[in-house]
C-alpha cells in the first residue's frame, strides 16, 4: 500500500461534485420551503368568511386602508397568521436544537418536558397571576430552564444517557400537563378555549400583543443558535470526536440550551405547546435537505410550514373548527409510535 | 496555516512537535486513574501505548487530547499547556480518533471526512478548496476513495475504520493520536489500518500515538511502547527492551515466552496459559 500525498484529480472531482450536488439539494429544498411557508401564509390571509383576492390583502399588509379588509385581514388574520409563522419558526429551531444536541429525535422539548413547564407557567401566570404579557414570557422561560435543569440533574449519572434522560423527561411532562389541567379547574376557566390552549395549542383569538414577544425572542435567540449551527452539526459525531476537532462542547451546549429554551418558552407562552411541532420538524427537514449539514434553517421553515398548514386545515378542512395543536396532534402521533416501535426492535437503546 | 503540509505555526515541522506529560495525575468522579506519570512523546516516531484492561490507556489518551482534565501535572505540546489552548488552534496540530466515533445516519463518507476539517472553518467560511483538496487527499491515502458518495451506514467494519482515519487525516494534524484504532477488526484489517498509519508517519513525519490491544501488533509497528501499570508507567522504551518475559507478568499478570519475531525481526509473546503448554516451555 502506498501513500498518495497529492490526492488524485479524480477523487477530487468525485469530492468537489459530491459536495456542489449536496449544497444545491439543500438550497432548492430551503427555496422550495420557504415559497411553500409564504403560499400557506398569503393563502390564510385570503380565506376565511368573506374571500379577499391578493390583492386586498397586499393593500392591507402596505398599510393601506380597504374597507372590510382592513379589519378582517389586518386585526384578525393577519397577527394569527404571523404568529403561526413565527412560532412554527421557534419550534422548529428549538426542537431540532435539542435533537441534535442530545442525539435523539425523540429529546425534542415537545416530549420531554419543556414545552409542557412553558405551557404550565404561562397558564399559571395568565390565569392565577394576572401578569403581563412580557412577565408571563419570563415567567414561562424562568419555568422552562429550570425544568430544563431538573431533567439533566435527574439523567445525570456518569454523564447523561439519553434513554434515561428521554424517559424522565417523558415523565415531567405528564406531571407539568396535570398541574397545567389543576390550575384550569382552580381557577375555574375550565372552558374549551383555554384548555385546548394551554394543553394542546391553539392560535384561536391571536392578536398583536401576543405576536410581538415571539418576534422579539426570534430576533434575540435565532441568531444565538445559528452563530452555533456549525458546532451543534459537530455534536453529531459524539462528545470526544466533536471536542478532538475543535468544538468548545459546554459552551455549545450552554448557548444551545438558553436559546432553545428560550425560543420554545416564548412561541409557548403564546400559544400554548402546539402538539409534536418541535419533534416534528427537525426530522422532516431532515429527510427533505439529505443527511449532513445544519438543520436549524430547514427546520425552522418546516416547522412555519407545518403551523401555518395545519392552522388552516383546522380551521377550514373540516365541519367543526380545530385548533391547530389537535391537527399537529393527529400527524405527530402516528410518528412517535414509529420511532417508539422502531426502538424496540433495536433492542430498547433509543 | 494554508497550505496543505507544510509547517504549522513558529516554522516547526511536523517531526519537532513535542508532546509531553508532566506528573500528570488524572480519574473520574472518585476514583484515580493514573496518578503522577511522566511520559515524553518522540517526535515524528509512532507510539504504542498497552497494558491490562481500565489500567488507564484511554484515561491518558484522553487527558493527552484535553478530553479530561488533569488533577494535577500537566501535557505540554510545544511547552504549552494542551487545557489553556483554543479548541480550534489545537485542533490543528492534534488530533485524535476516539475509540468509538458516531456517524450521524444517512451521512456520506465524503460529507463525514469533511468534517475533519472543522478546525481550519471559520464560523461563516465557505469551504475552499483546500477543504476539497484535503478530504479527496485523505480519502485517496485510506483507499476509500470509491466509497465517497456512499453511506456510513451502509459500510462493513472495516471500510468504516478506515474512514474514520479519512477523517483524522483531514484534519491534517502533525501529531495524531488513535484509541484502539484495530478493535473489531479482522486481522487483515488489522494490518491494514497499521500499514495505513505507518504509510502516513513516514510520508508525513506525523507523530502518532495509539492505544493497542495486541501486544505483538504493538510491539510490530511501534517505534516505542509504553507499557502501563497500576496507574503509572511501568516501561517505555523500544519493544525490544520493553517486551519482555518480565514486563508481560507485571504488566498482564500472564506468564509468557518472549521470542523473536521471524518475520519482523521484533519481540513476539507467546502466552502460557495452563493448557495446550508443551513441558518444554515453561522451564
Amino acid at each position: 500500500m502506498s501513500t498518495t500525498t497529492l490526492e488524485s484529480t479524480t477523487t477530487l472531482e468525485t469530492v468537489t461534485r459530491g459536495r456542489i450536488r449536496r449544497g444545491r439539494r439543500r438550497r432548492t429544498v430551503l427555496a422550495v420551503l420557504a415559497v411553500a411557508v409564504v403560499a400557506v401564509f398569503v393563502v390564510s390571509l385570503m380565506v376565511g368568511q368573506t374571500f379577499y383576492p391578493p390583492g386586498d390583502v397586499l393593500r392591507v399588509i402596505l398599510g393601506e386602508t380597504v374597507p372590510g379588509a382592513s379589519f378582517t385581514v389586518g386585526e384578525l388574520r393577519l397577527p394569527r397568521a404571523v404568529l403561526a409563522a413565527v412560532t412554527g419558526v421557534c419550534f422548529g429551531m428549538g426542537g431540532v436544537t435539542f435533537q441534535t444536541m442530545l442525539r435523539n429525535p425523540l429529546a425534542s422539548p415537545d416530549i420531554i418536558g419543556i414545552s409542557s413547564a412553558a405551557g404550565a407557567a404561562a397558564a399559571f401566570g395568565i390565569i392565577v397571576l394576572n401578569l403581563s404579557e412580557t412577565g408571563v414570557s419570563v415567567f414561562a422561560i424562568v419555568a422552562a430552564l429550570g425544568v430544563a435543569l431538573v431533567i439533566y440533574l435527574l439523567s445525570f449519572k456518569d454523564g447523561v444517557a439519553g434513554t434515561r434522560l428521554v424517559l424522565i423527561g417523558i415523565g415531567i411532562a405528564a406531571m407539568l400537563n396535570s398541574a397545567t389541567s389543576y390550575v384550569l379547574n382552580q381557577a375555574g376557566q375550565w372552558d374549551l378555549q383555554a384548555a385546548t390552549r394551554w394543553l394542546n395549542g391553539s392560535l384561536n383569538g391571536s392578536t398583536w400583543d401576543e405576536t410581538v414577544p415571539v418576534l422579539v425572542a426570534l430576533v434575540v435567540f435565532g441568531p444565538m443558535l445559528l452563530a452555533r449551527s456549525r458546532d451543534l452539526t459537530m455534536l453529531q459525531l459524539g462528545d470526544d470526536t466533536a471536542a478532538a476537532l475543535g468544538t468548545r462542547l459546554e459552551r455549545t451546549r450552554l448557548v444551545s440550551i438558553i436559546a432553545a429554551v428560550g425560543l420554545i418558552a416564548f412561541a409557548t407562552s403564546a400559544t400554548g405547546p402546539i402538539a409534536f411541532v418541535a419533534f416534528l420538524a427537525g426530522p422532516i427537514a431532515a429527510r427533505l435537505v439529505g443527511p449532513g449539514g445544519s438543520l436549524l434553517l430547514p427546520s425552522a421553515l418546516t416547522g412555519s410550514l407545518l403551523v401555518l398548514a395545519a392552522d388552516f386545515l383546522g380551521q377550514f378542512a373540516f365541519d367543526t373548527r380545530f385548533p391547530v395543536g389537535v391537527v399537529t396532534g393527529v400527524l405527530g402521533a402516528p410518528y412517535l409510535i414509529f420511532l417508539l416501535v422502531r426502538t424496540n426492535r433495536a433492542g430498547g437503546s433509543l | 496555516m494554508t497550505s496543505d503540509h507544510t509547517p504549522t505555526a513558529g516554522g516547526t515541522t511536523a517531526a519537532t512537535h513535542t508532546l509531553a506529560v508532566e506528573k500528570l495525575t488524572v480519574g473520574y468522579a472518585d476514583r484515580v486513574v493514573i496518578e503522577s506519570l511522566d511520559l515524553l512523546v518522540p517526535p515524528g516516531r509512532i507510539t504504542a501505548i498497552v497494558g491490562a484492561n481500565a489500567c488507564g490507556k484511554s484515561t491518558l489518551l484522553r487527558s493527552m487530547s484535553r478530553l479530561l482534565a488533569p488533577r494535577a501535572g500537566h501535557v505540554l505540546l510545544d511547552g504549552r499547556e494542551v487545557h489553556r489552548m483554543p479548541a480550534k488552534e489545537l485542533a490543528r496540530t492534534l488530533g485524535l480518533l476516539p475509540q468509538s466515533p458516531i456517524a450521524p445516519e444517512g451521512i456520506t463518507v465524503a460529507d463525514l471526512v469533511g468534517r475533519g476539517r472543522n478546525p481550519h472553518q471559520r464560523l461563516l467560511s465557505r469551504w475552499s478548496a483546500a477543504d476539497d483538496r484535503a478530504v479527496a487527499a485523505a480519502l485517496d491515502a485510506t483507499h476509500t476513495a470509491d466509497l465517497a458518495d456512499r453511506s456510513v451506514d451502509e459500510l462493513s467494519g472495516g471500510q468504516r475504520q478506515r474512514v474514520w482515519i479519512a477523517m483524522a487525516l483531514a484534519q491534517q494534524t502533525d501529531v495524531l493520536l488513535l484509541d484502539e484504532p484495530t478493535t473489531f477488526l479482522d486481522v487483515s484489517h488489522q494490518v491494514e489500518v497499521l500499514d495505513l498509519l505507518t504509510d502516513l508517519n513516514a510520508a508525513r513525519g506525523t507523530t502518532i500515538v495509539m492505544v493497542l490491544h495486541d501486544l505483538n501488533m504493538a510491539a510490530r509497528y511501534a517505534d516505542q511502547l509504553i507499557a502501563l501499570a497500576g496507574g503509572g508507567l511501568h516501561a517505555a522504551g523500544e519493544p525490544a527492551e520493553v517486551l519482555t518475559e518480565e514486563c508481560v507478568r507485571t504488566v498482564f499478570g500472564l506468564d509468557s515466552q518472549v521470542i523473536t519475531d521471524p518475520v519482523s525481526g521484533k519481540p513476539l509473546m507467546l502466552p502460557i496459559g495452563r493448557h495446550h503448554v508443551r513441558s518444554a516451555a515453561v522451564m
